[in-house]
């Protein structure tokens, strides 16, 4: 970028710049910033079960690093976390561990189902005594991702596209 | 010691096995009721030396169930498994957990998803399942229609 041109804000910002002798005005709706500032900085909670773990973790982790997304701090407790991953089979055991956890993230809070086992069962829905048929059983689910294991790319669309229904609604 | 040798020599000790060599391991046959005391010599004799019992599994075929041992020698670095025939309406099968401590988790593992009694067991109850639990999940006629939905 050449020192004359003029700066522009990143187009994903809510508002509109109106320019100045002095610099510039942004006008622009408070909801719609707070949005944008939800969406950037949602911070996950530690919540893997099984295998889709894993391929959290990698997403988590150098190759695809999902903190270039503001997902930046993944805590390991509830109070301070805004979305749960829910990567891996829910049990019956694991139920009312999982409510208990969803009850103490304070709101705005998201869920995202990822994986087969937390959309429907997976391939634990037929036949198996101990296997919650999908997480929405339990908790209100806002995204769901297909996979056995979703990849990590499949995971970090899951987060973008949570982010896109955060700023529309 | 080769499979061959162990085959020869567990013959040498008790001639009423059967051996099947098509698998990775040399495979027993051992009739239940004498299941104890073949495991005992299989642990205590020198050339034999299985200290390391690293896996117990129950099988449901559906006429029967077995028991499968899986036995290893650290020092000598030899592996056998050894099978028994339980009845399907009683299983029961004296314990290996005096001979080596890790059957006793195991053993409740079998207890709780297939019903085998261990007679002689210092602690036999369920160990995954809740305490309340009625039936035997991983047997192949087991129904649950609340959790179940059948293919």
């Amino acid at each position: 970028m050449d020192v004359k041109d003029k700066p522009t804000l990143p187009k994903p910002f809510p508002g509109q710049v109106h320019e100045t002798p002095g610099g510039g005005i942004l006008v622009s709706k408070l909801d719609d910033v707070i949005k944008w500032a939800r969406s950037n900085s949602l911070w996950p909670l530690v919540f893997g079960t099984s295998c889709c773990a894993i391929e959290m973790m990698s997403t988590a982790s150098a190759k695809y690093d999902w903190s270039r997304f503001g997902f930046e701090v993944a805590r390991a407790t509830p109070r301070q976390a805004d979305v749960i991953i829910i990567a891996g089979t829910i049990v019956n055991k694991m139920g009312p561990v999982l409510k208990r956890l969803y009850d103490q993230m304070p709101d705005p809070k998201y869920v995202i189902a990822m994986g087969a086992c937390a959309t429907s069962g997976g391939p634990f829905f037929y036949n198996t005594y101990s296997v919650v048929k999908g997480a929405d059983h339990i908790i209100p689910v806002d995204v769901y991702v297909a996979g056995c294991p979703p990849r990590p790319e499949a995971l970090l669309h899951a987060l973008i596209s949570l982010q896109e229904k955060i700023r529309n609604t | 010691m080769t499979a061959t040798e162990l085959k020869d020599k567990l013959q040498s000790i008790r001639q009423t096995l059967s051996f099947e060599e098509t698998a990775e391991w040399l495979t027993v046959n051992v009739d239940s009721a004498e299941f104890h005391d073949f495991a005992l010599e299989l642990r205590d004799q020198a050339e034999l030396d299985f200290d390391f019992l690293f896996c117990v599994t129950c099988v449901d075929w559906k006429t029967q169930l077995s028991m499968v041992y899986h036995l290893r020698s650290l020092d000598r670095k030899h592996s056998i498994v050894v099978k028994c025939k339980l009845d399907r309406e009683k299983p029961e099968i004296q314990t290996v957990s005096d001979l080596w401590h890790t059957a006793e988790f195991h053993e409740r593992e079998a207890y709780d998803l297939f019903g085998v009694k261990f007679t002689g067991h210092p602690d036999l109850r369920r160990l995954f399942l809740t305490d309340d639990w009625v039936g035997w999940p991983l047997r192949k006629d087991y129904d649950d229609p609340v959790n179940m939905i059948k293919l």
